[in-house]
């Protein structure tokens, strides 16, 4: 038996999708001309589907840091954190972090997927519960099943319905909610206030992902629970360096006094290789620049409301009703004309996301668009423009 | 075997979402009879929930392929929650 038979149907249904001159899951960036612009396929192309929200892939900090790192400890440390993998940088990142988030732990992971996978399978035991969102992402479904706990799912964003579900659990048992600050495919945020007071009053412990909202989100840009003034429910932070700090590696932070703990007990921190000393350099001189980045965060802002007027104006369908986040989505009717769509756009010199079930909620088609603060006010209006090209090209009607 | 009154309630709840018009049976199974993808088959189970007053937690789903498992969980946890 061919093992890999099992895929046909991914394979077919692949197959079926109109693309003729691109394939949104083979593009290749030849050169990074800048945070926001690359040349693919030998074009000119705006970069309007990355997660650099905050432009910091060039900072000169960072670069900098990262180069003199490589020279002194080398390309990579060949060891788990828990071995001979923790260099002075690793110490220095993490205490950076706690000190970001006001808080007295923080543990760094070599992925924010494995912050998430590593966090819930820990915390979550076999007798206890996890309460998610259903349209929480794909490394806190994974840390699920990972873990032995039982899994308990509510209607994405739905407080009502988060309760209803919480009022049915034993009440001494031990309760992990976990919840996202802005969801990445529209670009909605989480009423974390209200989420976090019922879970606290039905006794959860409180765990929130703030992959795409930490450097924006907040006075300090520490995400949405900041910006709601909820810090103080929440037990746990998880967050990645792949977006705003512009590298990779992923980490949690916290005030609980056995945090540290969990550095014994979580699979996904112990059996892999901790973060190259470059790596670690980079994103404690990007978190540093984050925190002085008053001016580029108002921007970012600028920029995502600008694209969302832009958008709406010129008559296509948002995912939000107004900018929540740099992710601005639009939605699509079918995967035809989200797949024709896509590809026109992006010989017109616009990359954007093509999301699709299973990625998506609810089967939705969606163009995703993120900006990054670096883009400037001329290229929004170029993004703009070039998706009405497109959808003129495309046939997909506007509503202005 | 789950009773026909748990069956009967669940009819109704797939009912929305049997698109092809399959014939409701305890045997129907969701992904190869229904045809239901993974993610219309949480909400199935959410509106489950909420009819019985239950928690169905996500960890047995990979367990209930026809409509009788789904009944038999059902009633199982219900008669363990009194």
């Amino acid at each position: 038996m061919d093992l890999l038979d099992k895929f046909d149907a991914t394979v077919a249904l692949r197959a079926s999708l109109p693309f003729e001159n691109a394939d949104p899951f083979k593009v290749v960036m030849q050169e990074i001309i800048s945070e926001t612009e690359a040349i693919i396929d030998g074009r000119h192309t705006i970069l309007a589907g990355t997660n650099n929200y905050m432009g910091m892939t060039f900072n000169e900090d960072a670069l900098a840091a990262a180069k003199k790192a490589i020279d002194d400890f080398g390309t990579g440390t060949t060891g788990s954190r828990v071995l001979n993998g923790t260099y002075n940088g690793h110490k220095a990142l993490e205490a950076t972090i706690a000190d970001f988030y006001g808080m007295e732990h923080c543990m760094v992971f070599s992925t924010g997927y494995q912050a998430n996978l590593g966090m819930i399978s820990a915390l979550g035991g076999k007798d206890d519960f996890v309460i998610i969102d259903a349209d929480s992402h794909a490394s806190i479904y994974d840390g699920c099943s990972m873990g032995n706990a039982t899994i308990v799912r509510f209607k994405h964003n739905d407080v009502e319905n988060m309760e209803r579900r919480l009022k049915r659990l034993p009440e001494g048992a031990g309760k992990l909610l976990v919840v996202e600050g802005i969801y990445s495919m529209l670009g909605d945020a989480a009423p974390l206030k209200e989420l976090l007071e019922v879970g606290k009053k039905y006794g959860c412990m409180t765990l929130v992902d703030e992959a795409h909202s930490m450097g924006f989100c907040g006075e300090n840009g520490r995400g949405v629970a900041e910006q709601l003034g909820v810090e103080h429910l929440v037990d746990f932070y998880v967050g990645t360096f792949s977006k705003s700090v512009g590298t990779i590696g992923g980490f949690a932070v916290s005030n609980h006094p056995k945090f540290d703990v969990l550095r014994f007990v979580t699979r996904p921190y112990i059996f892999t290789a901790s973060l190259p000393p470059s790596v670690v350099a980079s994103a404690t001189a990007s978190i540093e620049a984050i925190k002085r980045s008053g001016n580029r965060r108002a921007h970012l802002w600028e920029n995502a409301r600008q694209l969302h007027a832009g958008l709406k104006k010129a008559g296509f369908d948002l995912a939000t009703p107004e900018a929540q986040s740099p992710i601005i989505a639009v939605h699509l009717p079918d995967a035809m004309v989200g797949t024709r769509f896509w590809e026109t756009l992006l010989l017109e010199g616009v990359y954007a996301n093509m999301a699709a079930p299973p990625a998506t909620p609810a089967g939705m088609f969606l163009m995703r668009v993120s900006v990054c603060a670096q883009h400037t006010s001329e290229q929004i209006d170029e993004i703009i423009k070039r998706f009405t090209i497109t959808a003129n090209k495309v046939g997909l009607e506007l509503k202005p | 075997m789950a009773s026909t009154q748990t069956l009967e309630k669940i009819y109704d709840l797939i009912a929305p979402l049997n698109k092809r018009g399959i014939e409701l049976t305890p045997e129907t199974t969701f992904a190869a009879g229904l045809q239901l993808d993974s993610l219309t088959v949480m909400d199935l189970v959410a509106e489950i929930e909420d009819e019985f007053d239950i928690v169905l937690p996500l960890n047995l789903l990979p367990n209930l392929e026809t409509i009788e498992d789904v009944a038999n969980a059902v009633e199982k946890i219900v008669s363990e929650g009194n």
